[in-house]
């Protein structure tokens, strides 16, 4: 393990450094074994989710009378960071999807009664969660969606189709972004619903292959004439899209700390074999070109997490923290592609073959720019506020 | 059921190890320090034994500085009750460290107390046994199976070759060898309320004892493989480098 794992910092609290030991050891223990075969199977079991239900990590973020831990912005970047470790992207992905993308739509804006019904279930593992907002048509342009929902008596009508949903196949509860007004701002019509799995009219039409992420299950999905009824609302009607704003502050947190975990993993992984490959007579590690280049990455993944670590550290303070929440989003992703393209080079044919973790970390790592906020898009976010 | 669980706090065994400059201790800057492995199995049974009970209090023991009052949180996270830290510096006489254990642990009332059946960072699995015998109470070392009933205290001990079945009556010291148990990781809730349990500090003076370490040394490192030929025309080679240089025959 990295020391830099072990290190305390001012930002994190007792339970943040342990909550931090304690997902180290669950993906060491409970992850890497048998990351491998989720990757053939496309997805991970439900069991996993079940037991780190059983540790409370699915409900960092959510209020302690439903069963979570009621912890700030910070303890999801631990959370993340530490998954990232996992060297399973796929992994990593579906359960920040649960615990930080989809779930956070109910924990902020859910009715008591609709917390009541599915947070408990969502903090153990029992029910999965999906957030379905970009459409074939629409993907950085959240306000494009198409999807509609017309109200009909005491049901929503959903239509519309859905693409690139995490925990799309196995999920159990979909947090879904559709058009509820057509007049007006288009930021002002969108609302979010609930829809469960098996509700008539909705179906997963197909699973999609991908680059990387190969244990997280990717979706397609298909709305048509899906009747939910209007208790599914969630939150006002018409102020979806500003929920989708203020949510992305934390899935963008998480995407940048899971890249810094996966990088720092990364260059520990390299880091291992430079020191016990030899060429010309020496380990690898001796040679100087080597050794700079490793170094600088280091350097860039240190400064990387430190930005990150201040942007979560902004929100848990209830501050402004747009401007520099996009730049970590962008730059943790970013410096993660060198980091992982120099560590594929210094594995050397190893680093190629499908057998080593560094192989699937690159593949895994090029999502990280363009999912949950593409690296322009942040910029764009960031010029804005110079 | 009342147990005591004695647990240190070792170097993580994935650590590189760098010995310090006295070069009889080692360098502890940037060592990641955990729970000694063994202690983690007393700590699980520990708890369960008190879970199955459904009464009982836990109770865990630390004898270190002030850096173990962490190793301490972290087995309040797992569900011991409440900790105490004898603050002090320990010694390397794993005597001088059993007085002090018998001593905080006379009249304390428990009907067990555990031990991990060594600390990997000395492996000396001296101090259990050592406090039993200050405790006036039986003892079985490497405790892979265990079951209790009726205040008797049945054992299995993995030896070489089999099983040996011990009994004794409670109290007693037991010192637990891997297998027994799966340790649990601590839960998020486990972590919060460890916050808040009882953390005791008492300083205690260890007697420095008549066992001393006088040097460290890491072990050499690993040489190089050789290939001595190829097919049945290297046997007698390899046979005879196995006899001469590696001793084995
Ligand atoms: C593996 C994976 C999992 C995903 N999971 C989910 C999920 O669970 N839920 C969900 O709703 N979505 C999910 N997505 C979708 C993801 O959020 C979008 O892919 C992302 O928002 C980009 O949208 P797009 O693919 O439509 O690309 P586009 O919006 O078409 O962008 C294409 C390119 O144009 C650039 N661009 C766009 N607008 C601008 C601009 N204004 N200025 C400069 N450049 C611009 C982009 O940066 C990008 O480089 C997932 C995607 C992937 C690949």
């Amino acid at each position: 393990m990295t020391t830099i794992m072990t290190q305390a910092h001012p930002y994190l609290s007792d339970v943040h450094l342990a909550l931090r030991d304690q997902v180290l050891r669950f993906v060491q223990d409970q992850v890497i074994p048998v990351g491998e075969a989720w990757e053939d199977q496309g997805m991970v079991p439900r069991d996993i989710f079940r037991r780190m239900g059983a540790l409370g990590l699915l409900g960092i973020r959510v209020p302690e009378i439903y069963g979570g831990a009621e912890l700030d912005a910070l303890a999801s970047v631990v959370l993340a960071e530490a998954l990232g470790h996992s060297t399973f992207g796929g992994f990593t992905a579906s359960v920040l999807v649960d615990t930080d993308m989809a779930t956070p739509h109910l924990t902020r804006y859910g009715s008591d009664a609709q917390k009541a019904a599915w947070l408990p279930s969502i903090v153990a593992g029992d029910t999965i969660t999906a957030i379905a907002v970009s459409e074939p048509d629409a993907g950085s342009d959240v306000k494009s969606i198409r999807t509609r929902a017309v109200r009909q008596g005491d049901h929503w009508v959903l239509n519309g189709a859905k693409t690139f949903i995490t925990n799309g196949v196995h999920g159990d509860l979909y947090i879904v972004a559709a058009k509820t007004a057509l007049d007006g701002k288009a930021s002002h019509g969108i609302s979010m619903f609930m829809v469960e799995k098996g509700t008539p009219g909705f179906r997963v039409s197909r699973a999609l292959k991908k680059m990387g992420w190969l244990s997280s299950d990717t979706a397609e999905l298909v709305f048509e004439d899906c009747r939910i009824p209007v208790e599914n609302l969630l939150g006002e009607e018409n102020h979806g899209f500003y929920a989708i704003m203020d949510n992305f502050q934390n899935e963008r947190l998480v995407m940048a700390a899971m890249a810094v975990g996966e990088a720092t993993k990364a260059i520990q992984l390299t880091l291992d074999h430079l020191r016990q490959r030899e060429a010309f007579g020496s380990a690898l590690w001796t040679i100087h070109g080597i050794r700079q280049r490793l170094a600088k990455r280091a350097a860039e993944t240190e400064a990387a997490r430190q930005l990150v670590y201040h942007a979560a550290w902004l929100e848990s303070q209830g501050l402004e923290c747009i401007k520099e929440v996009s730049m970590a989003k962008a730059f943790c992703c970013e410096i993660t592609q060198g980091v992982v393209y120099d560590c594929v080079q210094f594995h050397g044919g190893m680093g190629y073959m499908r057998e080593s973790a560094i192989e699937r970390m690159a593949r895994d790592a090029r999502v990280l720019t363009i999912g949950g906020g593409a690296t322009e898009v942040m910029f764009e976010e960031v010029a804005k506020r110079l | 059921m009342k147990v005591a669980v004695c647990l240190k706090r070792v170097p993580d065994t994935t650590t590189k190890i760098v010995i310090g400059s006295d070069g009889k201790s080692i360098d502890e800057n940037g060592v990641k320090f955990v729970p000694n492995p063994y202690d983690e199995y007393a700590l699980e049974e520990a708890i369960a034994l008190k879970e199955r009970a459904g009464a009982g209090e836990t109770v865990v023991y630390s004898l270190g500085g002030d850096s173990s009052q962490e190793t301490i949180r972290t087995a309040l996270a797992m569900g011991i009750d409440r900790g105490v830290l004898l603050q002090g510096a320990g010694s390397a006489d794993g005597f001088e460290v059993a007085k002090t254990f018998a001593a905080e642990l006379k009249g304390g009332g428990f009907d067990l107390v555990l031990f991990g059946k060594l600390a990997v960072d000395d492996y000396n699995m001296q101090v259990g046994p050592m406090t039993a015998e200050l405790l006036g109470v039986p003892c079985i070392t490497t405790v892979a199976h265990l079951t209790l009933a009726n205040g008797a205290i049945e054992a299995e001990r993995e030896i070489e070759g089999g099983i040996e079945v011990c009994t004794c009556s409670m109290p007693a010291v037991l010192t637990i060898d891997k297998g027994l148990n799966t340790p649990r990781l601590p839960s998020l809730k486990g972590i919060m309320a460890a916050k808040k349990k009882p953390l005791e500090v008492r300083p205690v003076h260890v007697g420095v004892g008549t066992l001393m370490v006088s040097s460290l040394t890491l072990p050499p490192e690993r040489l190089a493989g050789r290939i001595v030929g190829e097919g049945p025309d290297a046997v007698p080679a390899l046979v005879s480098l196995l006899r001469t240089e590696a001793k084995v025959l």
